[in-house]
């Protein structure tokens, strides 16, 4: 499903990412574990299209289409979704007019109807009330004034509005206590499918223990220096990343 | 939802998207004065009109001074000197007699105003809107003259009104706007032809919004219209404006004065959304929107409230304001202003605090796109009197591309020591994190620009009648086209 080769990203002419690969293939979910200041982020945006991050060399294809290729919409109607590290605050814009828009946007790029108000409302709701998330969370501006948690959980909600092909999960875990982080795991596990996949970021291993990678990759120095299964957290968890830092002997 | 309201919308939804929707010209026969400006034709202007001796007075002392008045210099906006001889000053379409009922209308008028989505047809005036609408000069149709007729109400054009409550007409003509004020509103006190006239009789509440939509058809025709509209004590009304013109090379000028009067515990609500061809993506025609519009709260306690969408035009010229002479009275100035490509716009409002305790409120939002410019321009004065007296100035500029501009330019004088005045003003870029969050959730960016936008300018959206806000949305998005990218 989703490929990645040789990657190489430079911000500013300073090099973050240098011959980074991933394959994730359809219906699983790889985990990126790495330092703070690794790069994962920076993955994530230049997946995701974001302006400011040159692509010096390699490839990046989702279902076989160049993603490098594509406009940061269109990557979304393609079916990727990046859930933000540190999402983004509208204000002025109520949360239910943005998420209508959005979705329709990327349900008209897939050719399918545009939902109406009242269609909308009945989909959003439902999904809201499985985050615990109330009401009143449409009618404020989007993510403006949320506290942290708040703010993670809007972003499950739009993904699972969105029905990705692929979700990315930038830190989706931090700042979370542990209900919300239940929470949150439920709302991922619920849309587990073998058509869809996941790449969740994290820094700590707790996530993983509510969502179970089927592969965990270690991300330092600019490339994946390690990979093995859910066990790999654990340990790195036990021994952090202080060896991973250093370049190979 | 209400089906007029419905069809209204649906009618601007089948026309956002377009470059300038309401470009389109109507063949029509016009009765037209000799091109040029003298003395003349005020008279022939006043003739046609058939109005007493003292307006055509006043008219001729307006032309007068106008010959001997500057231009005004201070607006921040550029542009060569207008050639007044170079204008039709009257342009009315042919009917004959003024239409007795809708069905009188013109047809190809009626086509004209379903293209702009006015809502003419009886089921829409159920909407609760009640439209007069401004042809070039004349004013071709009020609906729903009879509801408003029962509760004592007057709704017609000002020309009407001049022969059906001269005395009204007499007393209040001039008195918030004389005709020395200043060049553009000398010139329409002299060669005014039409517009809108509201009495609403003490205690009534106003049962319906109302509406006048003015348009400019006619190639090289000035558009003069003035606007009276009286709140008599404890009376409310609501009165939306909006404005189109068709696309032409040339600069048309439009200079209407609006001069509101609310007495004790009166309050009136003021609404524009303009729209008036802006030019070009290189600057070329465009109107020239230099307008007067004031109001005097005259009476105790009462409130004028105005709101003003400003998303057309070539060069906008308007300080909307309020003269606040009745103690607690409330003046109240919601302002979005877009300026895209080569667009200037300066604006803002004069808020002039003469009684005890008044208060007024500003909310002001820039928008400057392309290489367009725009200036706030207020100011507050406090006078000795206005003890407690309090303001409240909200200023923000959003700026999108770098070679768009923004200034603001606040006045502020203060002649008593008990009033309060409080001035924030913000300046910003459209930021590129919301930019990307949009897009990534599949929002194309044009699309993304105008949700921010509108999210910028949710404050003053607020204030507008629910059935407009929708339509100034999608303004707000249409003039902001070609804005990215
Ligand atoms: N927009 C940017 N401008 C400058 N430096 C950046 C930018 N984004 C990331 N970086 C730098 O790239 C490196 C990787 O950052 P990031 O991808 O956020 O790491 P992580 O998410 O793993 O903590 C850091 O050194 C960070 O300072
Ligand atoms: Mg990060």
């Amino acid at each position: 499903m989703l490929t990645i080769e040789n990657l190489h990203v430079a911000v500013d002419g300073r090099s973050i990412l240098s011959g980074f690969d991933l394959d994730v293939g359809p219906g699983e979910v790889h985990a990126i574990m790495g330092p703070n200041g690794s790069g994962k982020s920076t993955l994530s945006y230049v997946l995701a299209g974001r302006d400011g991050y040159d692509v010096t060399a390699g490839r990046v294809q989702l279902d076989g289409q160049d993603l490098l290729a594509m406009a940061p919409e269109e990557r979304a109607a393609a079916g990727l979704f990046l859930a933000f590290q540190y999402p983004v605050e509208i204000p002025g814009v109520a949360n239910a007019t943005f998420l209508r828009q959005s979705l329709n946007a990327v349900r008209k790029a897939r050719g399918l109807d545009e939902l109406d108000a009242m269609q909308f409302l009945k989909s959003a709701r439902a999904r809201m009330k499985l985050l615990g998330m109330t009401d009143e969370m449409l009618k404020r501006s989007v993510n403006t004034g949320f506290s942290g948690g708040e703010k993670k959980r809007n972003e499950v909600l739009q993904m699972t509005l969105l029905e990705p092909r692929l979700a990315i999960l930038d830190e989706t875990d931090s700042g979370l206590d542990v209900d919300a982080l239940r929470i949150v795991a439920d709302g991922v596990n619920g849309l587990r499918a073998p058509d869809r996949s996941f790449v969740v970021i994290t820094h700590y291993q707790r996530l993983l223990d509510y969502i179970v990678p089927d592969r965990v990759h270690i991300l330092a120095r600019g490339r994946i220096v390690r990979s093995g299964g859910e066990d790999l957290a654990r340990e790195v968890e036990r021994t952090g990343y202080a060896d991973y830092l250093a370049p190979a002997a | 939802m209400d089906s007029a309201v419905q069809a209204t919308r649906d009618a601007v939804e089948a026309l956002a998207g377009e470059k300038y929707k309401y470009g389109f010209v109507t063949d029509i026969e016009a009765d037209t004065a000799p091109k040029g400006l003298n003395e003349d034709i005020v008279r022939f202007i006043s003739a046609k009109k058939n109005e007493p001796e003292w307006l055509l007075d006043w008219r001729l002392k307006a032309f007068r001074h106008w010959l001997e008045m500057p231009e005004p210099q201070w607006a921040k906006v550029s542009f060569p000197p207008l050639d007044y001889q170079d204008a039709y000053y009257y342009s009315a379409p042919k009917v004959g007699k003024r239409p007795e009922s809708l069905d009188e209308i013109d047809p190809e008028l009626r086509k004209t105003y379903e293209k702009l989505g006015i809502p003419l047809k009886e089921q829409e005036i159920l909407a609760g809107v009640a439209v007069d609408a401004v042809f070039d000069s004349v004013s071709v149709a009020t609906t729903f003259k009879k509801k408003l007729e029962e509760y004592g109400v007057i709704f017609c054009s000002i020309s009407e009104a001049i022969q059906r409550c001269p005395e009204l007409i007499r007393k209040y003509l001039g008195s918030v706007v004389p005709y020395t004020d200043n060049k553009h509103a000398t010139l329409n006190s002299a060669v005014f032809t039409d517009g809108s006239f509201v009495y609403v009789p003490e205690g009534v509440r106003c049962p319906m919004e109302l509406s006048t939509y003015f348009r400019i058809n006619a190639a090289k025709t000035g558009q003069f219209e003035r606007t009276l509209i009286i709140a008599d004590r404890g009376s409310y009304v609501s009165y939306l404006e909006g404005c189109t013109a068709p696309m032409r090379d040339e600069n048309q000028l439009h200079a209407a004065v609006v001069e509101l009067v609310a007495l004790d515990d009166a309050e009136i609500k003021y609404s524009t959304v303009q729209n008036w061809y802006p030019g070009d993506e290189n600057g070329k025609g465009g109107i020239y929107n230099f307008v007067t519009k004031r109001g005097a709260c005259r009476g105790r306690n009462s409130k004028i409230s105005w709101t003003q969408v400003e998303t057309g035009s070539a060069i906008t010229w308007k300080y909307p304001s309020c003269i606040l002479q009745g103690d607690n009275s409330v003046g109240e100035f919601y302002s979005i202003a877009i300026t895209n490509n080569y667009q200037q716009a300066d604006t803002g409002t004069k808020m002039i605090h003469l009684g005890r305790n008044t208060r007024s409120r500003i909310i002001s939002k820039g928008i400057s796109a392309g290489h367009g410019a725009q200036t706030y321009r207020g100011l507050v004065r406090i006078a000795a009197k206005a003890a407690g007296a309090r303001n409240h100035t909200q200023c923000d500029s959003l700026l999108i591309g770098d070679r768009s501009a923004a200034h603001t330019v606040p006045y502020i004088e203060t002649r008593n020591r008990t009033a309060m005045v409080e001035h924030e003003a913000t300046t910003s870029k459209i930021n590129d994190d919301q930019l990307f969050y949009c897009r990534q959730r599949g929002i194309a960016e044009e699309e993304a620009v105008a949700l921010i936008v509108n999210g910028f300018c949710r404050e003053v959206l607020q204030q507008l009648p629910m059935e407009f806000a929708v339509e100034a949305q999608k303004l707000v998005a249409i003039s902001l086209e070609g804005s990215v990218g």
